[in-house]
């Protein structure tokens, strides 16, 4: 493949990528004023408590090129990159490779019902009807420069939008896949309208394991009062890729949300993952998967905003470290006034496997209501000693007592996913990461 | 031939705290031994050094299982070779169901020579039998999806333990204490697996503090560990006298090892 054209992220690869996207006018101004906001913002404080953890010195921005070309890969390739459609017949497929949307397709019986699903790009440009009033409605753009750089320079993408009722019974896909370098900056939104019903399969892979590139991501959730959604993210970037993502789900009266989030890839990894509960009796279950090696790593922030009365959150992030990798674990609940009668849970679990692995894990509170339960909890803990004692007094070498016991302590997570796919996809990547322990 | 386990002069540490000291016990394949002794006289030490516990060191004597050396072996060669130990307290393992744990555990123990990755056990071959056992064991199915020890009471883990030997069948099993904590019914339904799976099947060595699991196990032989020895060994009436008249007697007759099983005793609870 030529490269003819490598735009950086500034001023010039901004006005580029504007003169090659043919786009809403209302589009390119949220653009420009992201970017200047951009320009203008500095890179995260080493001091700031949201970074402080989480070094990005090693970090270069112009290291990567503005998406600018679809590449070309033949479809045997980029079908080998997927892990969650086995034995799934999907309703709906958007694919993309370096944010470029290579394939989509919607079972025409949905398309008539008013459901949308497809590249965000081009929908903004069709149904701009249905985009503009929800687009980073859930994201702020202003977070920090990596989501204003986001902003400015999306590309591809996804859009979802289920209508009134619609229930979609099979699951949508979403593969995302990078190439060895490249860039992706692909915007997710997805809506769904009053009482609809949907499920998301988003997985995230490089072709190369251990290769690199740049993902500056957001996912925004939309969920209309009595909607139901099940969003499942794989996040299996290759292992020299940078992940800087805000994803945020707002969650309406009535309405529940399953998020599963299992995070493997990438060197870095940035993750803000926000559910806002601004409706009486909506309900949302976080699960969340960490599993690091070699130098990695992951930093999720995540967050559970009761800003409506009666609402109820869990969230249950499982977390093992190896090698010399490390992850943070950073959870906020936050319960505004006027939410009273707030359910809220939160617990992170770390598994260290190695001396020189590390978990940070700082759960946090911040309640403002006086008629509420939240309570909250984090355990770090090696692997027990007599735990494998145990099991080798019962015929199990030390590695097998190892990885029972590795693979078990994720197993709870397991037990509340509901989707065989993704709990058979899960266990087959932690089964490939788990080491010969000795 | 006959499988023997055999024990000679065997001395083990915990740190630098000698527990065992000198320990003779010869089990035949078939017998049923029945060991005793105040608490703190090494009953379990001895259990967890057959086994190889990191974390008692033997510091001398020997084991061996038909000539061959134990101490020489890991754990889990000690476990496929044969050799079976019943916990007193049972580690939990989350999210392990207990029938996954059996497959594995019992594919090793029936094909020692088994590598790292090579296949189980076929599920459906494995299911039935598990099934069988249960049944007659009387457990409930459910027990197999329940993760392993994971919140089970005290009797659950007991019966727990008892399914595991019906399962691995070993030539030699210790059974520590494996009436503890169960009300009576228990303990009974417990003597009678017991004896069901390995009375003469099995060398068995009981640790008890009560009769009521020798009900259906007479000992061939009952012995008797004060101060880290064994001061007397003698048959099922032994037993019957210990559990009337409890250990006065022992204790006056070696007044040595009773000094010894003291030490032991304060040592323990200074570190507590």
């Amino acid at each position: 493949m030529t490269q003819t054209i490598a735009n950086s992220f500034d001023a010039a690869g901004f006005e580029a990528l504007l003169a090659t996207h043919s786009e809403p006018d209302w589009m390119t101004s949220l653009r420009r004023e992201a970017f200047e906001h951009a320009q203008a913002m500095a890179w995260p404080e080493r001091r700031h408590e949201e970074w402080i953890r989480t070094d990005i010195r090693m970090f270069q921005l112009g290291k990567y090129h503005v998406p600018a070309e679809r590449p070309q890969l033949d479809a045997a390739t980029i079908a080998g990159a997927h892990q969650l459609l086995e034995g799934v017949n999907p309703a709906g497929r958007v694919e993309t490779v370096d944010s470029f949307v290579t394939a989509e397709s919607l079972e025409p019986e949905l398309a008539e019902k008013g459901v949308v699903f497809g590249s965000l790009s081009k929908l903004a440009q069709s149904h701009p009807d249905l985009v503009r009033p929800h687009l980073f409605t859930a994201f702020d753009p202003d977070h920090d420069k990596f989501a204003a750089l986001h902003a400015a320079f999306m590309t591809g993408g996804q859009f979802l939008y289920v209508p009134r009722g619609v229930v979609i019974d099979r699951p949508l896909h979403i593969g995302s896949i990078m190439t060895d370098g490249g860039t992706d900056t692909t915007h997710t939104l997805v809506v769904l309208e009053e009482g609809a019903e949907a499920t998301v399969l988003h997985e995230s892979n490089s072709l190369d394991p251990n290769g690199g590139g740049l993902h500056l991501g957001s996912v925004e959730l939309v969920q209309k009062p009595g909607s139901h959604l099940r969003y499942v993210n794989l996040q299996e970037w290759g292992h020299k890729t940078y992940h800087f993502a805000q994803q945020k789900a707002v969650v309406d009266r009535d309405s529940t949300l399953q998020w599963t989030i299992a995070a493997m890839g990438s060197i870095l990894s940035k993750v803000n993952q926000t559910v806002d509960l601004v409706g009486p009796g909506a309900d949302c279950q976080v699960n969340g998967v960490m599993f690091t090696e070699g130098r990695q790593h992951l930093a999720y922030h995540t967050q559970q905003h009761h800003r409506a009365p009666n609402c109820h959150s869990d969230f249950l992030y499982k977390a093992a470290q190896q090698d010399k990798s490390r992850t943070v674990w950073r959870g906020m609940i936050k319960v505004d006034p006027k939410a009273q009668k707030t359910d809220g849970y939160q617990r992170n679990d770390n598994l260290v496997l190695s001396r020189s692995a590390r978990a940070d894990s700082i759960p946090g509170l911040e309640i403002e209501a006086d008629d509420v339960r939240c309570t909250h909890g984090s355990t770090t803990a090696k692997v027990d000693e007599e735990q494998i004692f145990y099991a080798r007094c019962r015929g199990f070498t030390r590695k097998e007592a190892t990885r029972m016991i590795v693979v078990g302590f994720f197993q709870q997570i397991f037990d509340r996913i509901t989707i065989e796919s993704v709990r058979e996809a899960l266990g087959a990547a932690i089964a490939r990461q788990v080491r010969e322990y000795e | 031939m006959t499988h023997v386990l055999k024990i000679e002069d065997l001395h083990v540490a915990v740190g630098d705290k000698e527990i065992l000291r000198g320990v003779n016990l010869t089990i035949n394949h078939g017998e049923t031994h029945a060991l005793m002794g105040p608490n703190g006289s090494g009953k379990s030490t001895l259990g967890l050094a057959i086994m190889g516990h990191p974390g008692y060191e033997v510091t001398g004597g020997a084991i061996t299982l038909d000539g061959r050396d134990v101490l020489a072996m890991e754990p889990d060669e000690r476990a496929r070779a044969g050799i079976f130990m019943a916990f007193q307290r049972p580690m939990a393992i989350p999210g392990v169901k207990m029938a996954d744990f059996l497959r594995h555990a019992t594919t090793n123990v029936r094909r020692p020579e088994r590598k790292e990755g090579e296949e189980l056990i076929p599920m459906r071959e494995f299911r039935k039998e598990l099934k069988e056992k249960m049944e007659h064991l009387r457990m409930d199915s459910e027990f197999a999806r329940r993760y392993v020890n994971d919140g089970f009471s005290g009797g659950e883990m007991k019966r727990a333990e008892i399914l595991q030997l019906a399962m691995l069948q070993p030539k030699f099993a210790v059974l520590d204490e494996t009436d503890s904590g169960l009300d009576a019914d228990a303990v009974r339904l417990a003597s009678e697996s017991i004896a069901d799976i390995g009375h003469q099947k099995m060398g068995l060595l009981i640790i008890t503090h009560h009769d009521k699991l020798l009900e259906h196990n007479p000992p061939d032989f009952t012995h008797v560990m004060l101060g880290g020895r064994l001061v007397e060994t003698g048959g099922k009436e032994l037993a019957d006298e210990l559990h009337r008249h409890g250990y006065d007697r022992i204790r006056k007759a070696y007044p040595e090892a009773e000094a010894a099983n003291q030490e032991m005793l304060a040592e323990e609870s200074a570190a507590v």
